[in-house]
């Protein structure tokens, strides 16, 4: 009962109400003029997302095709095709549908001076029990400081600075074998020379900074060693460490003179800066950035012909760091 | 004594091994009258040498100095005549790849008569075919690309311009290894064994053609040309597009 005469109220409300509308809200004023609609920047903009869906629906077609000539290029196309059409739309939409103006608005000067004061008056009363303000300030500063000092001294594990032992030690001594990579020894016999060879101690790890050595052999009288180093190129076979003085690469080519009255001097080059040593003096740096020469190491050629260190190397190996001239490399323990 | 019947000896050997040999009118004769011709002035009589200028100079004023050939082999002669490194214009110029003035007959018939100077090694017969790329391109790395670059574009060492390998045929390459032309150091089977110089070849080989997967290949010498490219191209393109999508519509 109480449903029908709600609804009869309803369509009551209804009926009498029909053709009344509700007064309409008076609409702002307007602050941006009125333009006129663009229609035909409309049907762009369409064309352009509906190039830009094109294009991408061909980069997912091109990477179906898996063995595509040139297949790369497409799918850069495409994928590029998609974006750039994309950002045309956005472009015309904003240069020709949406109406831009710049407004400027000034700071509103201070509303409330006395509460701003007040706030600075309660800022610089409420310190005022501090009677030693330095002497706080300055245990600020230590601890500050040494907080940075923590985390600038993980600095030192970029190179060697206090335990720099392991860096003098190589594994050559007096009597051990020079093997190539594969652990074979060198024969005195088998150098030849216009060439150059890879060698390493024997059982030692050939990833140990003073192992690897670069051999080449010369006629002797091609050499120039200084004094005390004459008997140290049997047959003029010399060795050198092949870890540059500069920076630690791998001394990797070799120039060879084939006629030398016309072609520039035999000479061991690093690859990474072109520091450049002379082998028949001792390993001189006769160009580029290494500040000292190739540490050279003493062979000698034991009864069954086969090339053994006679000790150890002339100068620590390896790229060069502060004291690296005053001391002498060391043969490393358990070597 | 002796040394009056080697040169009798050798007269009467190689015309019959030689001739033997060659075919298609080369022969060690006319290599003879060619080297008289074009390389004696630097190489010497009998491939002898010429290590001092005080030596007569020879035709057309050059400066003969050359090293001697007694024993290089029909190998090296190949690789300098077949690239045109010889004849060399001026003896203190680094040799470079070019057309050689010799027909293939006229090589063939001097890499005989240098060949007859005394024994040395044949010319090389690379058999890349079988040989796997991935294994060329590993032993490349370790022995050539410090010079040549890692796909064979060759590059500057000091006094010397290493060169690139595209020209380079199979048998070149294998030459040159052996060899070492001019300041490269040479390979002996020790440091390359024959496998792995073909391993090699087949990787120079593949790399005259490498499939450029990024497409311009911006002569292939790595990061440095790609940089310049994204920075003075692609980052100007993209400040002139900011700057038309921010220019003001109505002003």
């Amino acid at each position: 009962m109480n449903a029908l005469k709600r609804w009869a109220i309803a369509a009551g409300v209804l009926f009498v109400g029909r053709k009344r509308r509700r007064p309409l809200v008076a609409e702002p004023e307007r602050i941006i003029e009125a333009g006129q609609p663009d229609p035909r920047a409309e049907w762009l903009v369409l064309a352009l997302l509906v190039g830009a869906a094109c294009a991408a629906a061909g980069f997912i077609v091109v990477y179906a095709f898996n063995h595509l000539e040139h297949q790369t290029q497409y799918l850069g196309l495409a994928l590029g095709l998609a974006f750039a059409l994309l950002g045309a739309a956005l472009g015309v939409i904003g240069k020709r549908l949406v109406d831009d103006e710049e407004h400027e608005e000034e700071y509103s000067p201070p509303r409330y001076p006395e509460a701003e004061e007040e706030i600075a008056q309660l800022v610089r009363e409420s310190g005022d029990r501090l009677t030693r303000k330095r002497l706080l300030l300055a245990g600020g500063a230590t601890a500050v400081g040494a907080l940075g000092a923590a985390l600038v001294v993980p600095v030192l594990s970029l190179g060697p600075f206090l335990d720099t032992d392991p860096f003098y030690e190589t594994p050559w001594r007096r009597g051990r074998r020079l093997v190539d990579e594969a652990g074979k020894p060198f024969l005195l016999d088998e150098i030849e020379t216009e060439t150059f060879y890879t060698a390493y101690a024997d059982g030692a790890s050939k990833e140990q900074l003073g192992s690897p050595l670069v051999v080449v052999r010369f006629e002797p009288s091609q050499l120039h060693l200084p004094g005390q180093r004459r008997d140290w190129a049997p047959g003029g076979v010399v060795a050198y460490s092949k870890i540059c003085t500069h920076a630690g690469c791998a001394v990797a080519l070799y120039r060879k003179p084939t006629f030398p009255p016309v072609e520039p001097a035999p000479a061991l080059v690093c690859p990474c800066h072109y520091s450049t040593f002379d082998p028949t003096r001792g390993g001189d740096v006769i160009f580029g950035p290494a500040g000292r020469p190739l540490p050279q190491l003493p062979l000698y050629v034991d009864p069954r012909g086969e090339l053994r260190a006679g000790g150890n190397f002339s100068g620590p190996v390896g790229p060069s760091w502060w004291g690296v001239r005053t001391r002498k490399p060391s043969t490393g323990p358990g070597t | 004594m002796r040394k009056w019947l080697a040169p009798v000896a050798v007269v009467l050997v190689l015309p019959g091994a030689a001739g033997a040999q060659l075919g298609g009118g080369a022969s060690v004769e006319k290599g003879k009258e060619l080297y008289a011709e074009h390389c004696l002035s630097c190489h010497g009589p009998d491939g002898s040498g010429v290590t001092s200028t005080s030596q007569p100079t020879g035709a057309l004023g050059v400066h003969g100095l050359g090293p001697g050939l007694r024993g290089v082999g029909a190998l090296a002669a190949d690789f300098y005549l077949t690239t045109g490194y010889m004849p060399l214009r001026n003896p203190h110029n680094q040799p470079r790849h070019t057309q050689s003035p010799f027909s293939e007959q006229e090589i063939a018939s001097l890499v005989a008569y240098v060949a007859s100077l005394g024994k040395g090694p044949a010319i090389p017969t690379p058999q890349p075919k079988h040989s796997q790329i991935s294994r060329g391109l590993q032993l490349f790395t370790e022995h050539c690309a410090g010079c040549h670059q890692v796909v064979a574009e060759g590059g500057y060492v000091p006094n010397a311009v290493a060169p690139p390998l595209h020209r380079a045929t199979a048998v070149q390459i294998a030459e040159a290894v052996r060899v070492g032309p001019y300041l490269m150091p040479k390979f002996g089977e020790r440091q390359i064994a024959d496998d792995e110089l073909n391993a090699i070849v087949a990787y120079v080989e593949w790399a005259k053609h490498p499939d450029d997967r990024g497409g311009w290949n911006l002569g292939r010498i790595g990061p440095v040309p790609e940089g310049l490219v994204t920075w003075l191209m692609a980052a100007v393109v993209l400040i002139g597009v900011c700057l038309a999508i921010g220019r003001r519509a109505h002003t």
